[in-house]
């Protein structure tokens, strides 16, 4: 409260005078378990009326001690707890932690396993953004924009069921590439899925991108100016709605994006409409990712030889008494790495993942950090909604996609 | 007023001969409407249940109340830490009788994967269940099987159970106060 | 792509910091650079505020504990990022297990803030001048923290799992 007894000064800078205000001021328990909270967060909010005046949060609902857990598991057995990260994208996380881990063991990959991998990792940030993007809209009152996306995406766990057997928390890949080529019904899944999807998804985006009613209720909803993002260390589409265009799979090329043609989007103001296209557009860039990575897979091994942690085939396994050795080992956890540190980053459906990992030389990692990029945005979210209404705190929340598995790790 | 052990249904032309408890059970199953409490993965599977491929529609639960007072049904999907155990038993506490719980996956059910200091090893710690459903996460298909119990159990519960001493017991193990009109004289 | 070399930025850290480095090397494709706990504040502001080298972007802070080290058993690790230079650069500082305290970076940029609460639930390092320090992922009322090595992953107090079977 300023000094002025007239003005009222909320936290992100703005000044009220007293007149516009109702003097009605409530404080209001949102969450944790709420339908709008993606996840569990609790925001308690001071509101005047309808207008929002201050938001403290309480995070940490869903903390499973990712990070201590991981210093207990080998190195091959870390990769489901990476699934459960972001878990609307998980070989995303996954394929992450291995290029971390052949960074520390200086593999160098084949072409091929960079290839399946961008293919693998742009699937996964299509079926994020479908998420995210429809509970935008289910939280604009547009129901059926939820359905048309969950039968996409349905198309998407059939690609990965073929490559590892799951569809949510895929645990996909190995440390060196992959444990099976891609087989002929996961070419004619993806070609089918290259040839449809445009369609059905622009049928979708029909529904949401000009609609009076969308545009009316996400524009200039939790805005956030890109000074204000960048200090707070935004990445990822918010970053990109705000108009910076840093993207770590340009800055930092990994896994041969280098070689791929695609466009970054960028928004103008920073608020949910232009996440929203953002997201959106990024789709249509993904899917021309997938086409160029497709269309010149190149031939050759899908896995690097990296005997300590590929588990060599079962004839040689019974026959060779290398091979059984390493089978034991691997099996076991008991491979070993060299010791030192190295921090990696990939451009995870929501922004930087980052990986730092310190290893000792032992069987499990000395200490494994992820830089979890749904745990800085929910920083931000106090000064994104003060000033607006509880309807438009509602739909900044799900347009930043927070994800309750990565805030709390 | 007696027992009946075995009433004979019968259907004529216009009446049928049944027991209430029979009835009403009817109604129940087949008009659950489901409280969804899903915190993480198993939340997205149950999203994927209530899409159009795998579709929660058709037993008449694509209603989800997310105010526990109008459920019947407390999905429980996902990891329950520490933190919000309190908070699970009091959304549990404020379902109006009869009411009946759901956990899916493993982390509900037993702590799955995360055996650490935060992360409750089973939501049946704090509230009773009745149905699990195993998998990490559970295929929409396992899930459709474990309503699919809820509604047997259901189809099958009578009128009286929930004010009869054996309840008030159950519940008094997880120190919850079973409150009815008929029991407070 | 990497518009500066390591050793061109180890380079001009030694021009423009001279002695307030420790040590300095390169560790797999990162310069990792020691800095004293009551320096790294200022280094940070200075690597920042340099308008050729411009660190700015704090990707993250973290802790790492190593009992076996007398006097330097807590390391805090800032990454930091330069992006006019697309070059990464990790600042550690060393602090005893001892009332472990270091200047909060929330001054420079606000997304220290959570992850500095974060580093001190965890480890119990504390950050002076920090606005609200207190336990972010972890129950309040937790009076230990959790990532010290002495302390175990599992609940000791749980009766449903036998640790015999469980290889603990």
């Amino acid at each position: 409260m300023n000094a002025n007894d007239n003005l009222i000064r909320l936290s992100n800078g703005q000044v009220l005078s007293k007149e516009t205000i109702d003097g009605d001021i409530a404080t209001i328990n949102f969450g944790p378990t709420h339908p709008a909270t993606h996840g569990i967060f609790q925001n308690i909010l001071t509101v005047d009326g309808e207008k929002i005046l201050n938001s403290v949060q309480t995070v940490g609902y869903i903390h499973r001690a990712f990070e201590k857990l991981a210093e207990r598991r080998p190195y091959n057995q870390i990769t489901p707890i990476t699934d459960r990260l972001n878990y609307c994208s998980s070989p995303i996380n996954n394929l992450g932690w291995h290029m971390t881990v052949e960074k520390l063991l200086q593999v160098k990959v084949p072409k091929r396993v960079d290839y399946m991998r961008v293919i693998i990792m742009e699937l996964a940030r299509i079926a994020d953004h479908l998420i995210c993007d429809s509970i935008i809209g289910v939280d604009t009152g547009a129901l059926t924009s939820f359905f048309y996306p969950f039968s996409e995406r349905e198309k998407i766990y059939e690609l990965y069921e073929e490559m590892c057997g799951a569809r949510l928390t895929t645990n996909m890949g190995r440390i060196g590439g992959f444990d099976k080529d891609f087989n002929p019904v996961f070419h004619a899944k993806l070609k089918e899925f290259i040839r449809t999807f445009p369609a059905a998804f622009e049928e979708w985006n029909g529904m949401l991108e000009r609609n009076r009613i969308f545009m009316d209720r996400t524009k200039g909803a939790g805005p956030i100016s890109a000074e204000r993002a960048l200090a707070y260390g935004f990445t990822g589409p918010n970053l990109r709605a705000a108009g910076v265009d840093y993207d770590v799979r340009v800055m930092h090329p990994y896994s041969s994006y280098e070689d791929f043609d695609f466009i970054i989007p960028v928004g103008v103001n920073g608020d949910t409409y232009d996440r929203f296209m953002v997201r959106q557009e990024e789709i249509r860039q993904s899917l021309r990712i997938i086409e160029q990575a497709y269309n010149n897979l190149p031939e050759g091994p899908f896995h690097a030889e990296v005997p300590e942690f590929f588990l060599p085939d079962k004839k040689d396994v019974y026959n060779n008494m290398e091979a059984l050795i390493y089978h034991f080992k691997i099996i076991m956890g008991e491979s070993e790495v060299p010791v030192g540190e190295v921090y990696h980053s990939v451009e995870g459906g929501n922004g930087e993942l980052g990986y730092y990992l310190i290893s000792d030389g032992g069987r499990s990692p000395y200490r494994l950090q992820f830089r979890r990029p749904c745990f800085i945005y929910y920083q931000a979210y106090p000064e994104m909604i003060t000033g607006s209404n509880i309807s438009d705190a509602v739909i900044t929340l799900s347009s930043i996609n927070v994800i309750a598995g990565e805030l709390d790790a | 007023m007696g027992k009946i052990e075995d009433l004979e249904v019968i259907n004529g032309e216009g009446y049928q001969l049944t027991t209430l408890d029979k009835a009403v059970a009817l109604a129940r199953a087949n008009s659950v409407w489901p409280l969804p409490f899903a915190t993480s993965c198993c939340g997205i599977e149950f999203m994927a249940t209530m899409g159009s491929m795998y579709d929660l529609s058709r037993f008449g639960m694509e209603r989800m109340s997310f105010t526990p007072r109008q459920s019947d049904l407390l999905i429980v999907a996902g990891t329950i830490s520490k933190k919000l155990g309190p908070v699970l038993q009091k959304v549990y506490e404020q379902m109006a009788e009869p009411k009946w719980v759901l956990s899916v996956g493993a982390c509900a059910s037993s702590g799955g994967i995360f055996d650490t200091y935060s992360v409750l090893q089973g939501i049946d710690r704090i509230i009773p269940v009745d149905v699990y459903v195993p998998g990490c996460p559970p295929r929409p298909e396992q899930i459709i099987d474990g309503v699919m119990n809820i509604h047997r159990l259901v189809k099958h519960e009578p009128m009286r159970r929930r004010y009869s001493e054996e309840y008030r017991h159950l519940l008094s193990e997880y120190k919850i106060e079973v409150t009815n009109a008929e029991n407070d004289k | 792509m990497q518009k500066m070399t390591n050793s061109a930025l180890a380079e001009a850290l030694n021009s423009l910091l001279g002695e307030r480095i420790v040590t300095s090397e390169e560790l797999y494709d990162t310069l990792v650079v020691e800095v004293s706990s009551a320096d790294a504040f200022s280094v940070i502001e200075t690597l920042k505020l340099d308008p050729k080298l411009s660190f700015n972007f704090l990707t993250l802070i973290g802790g790492v504990h190593y009992p076996e080290n007398p006097g330097r058993e807590l390391c805090v690790v800032y990454h930091l990022h330069s992006w006019k230079n697309a070059i990464r650069l990790r600042i550690k500082a060393y602090l005893p297990a001892e009332n472990p305290s270091i200047q909060s970076l929330t001054s420079l940029y606000e997304t220290a803030n959570w992850m500095e609460r974060e580093t001190f639930d965890f480890f119990g390092i504390k950050f002076e001048n920090h606005p609200n320090l207190t336990r972010i992922l972890n129950m309040d009322d937790m009076d230990y923290h959790p990532m010290l090595k002495e302390h175990p992953l599992e609940d000791g107090t749980r009766e449903d799992k036998d640790d015999r079977f469980f290889g603990r």
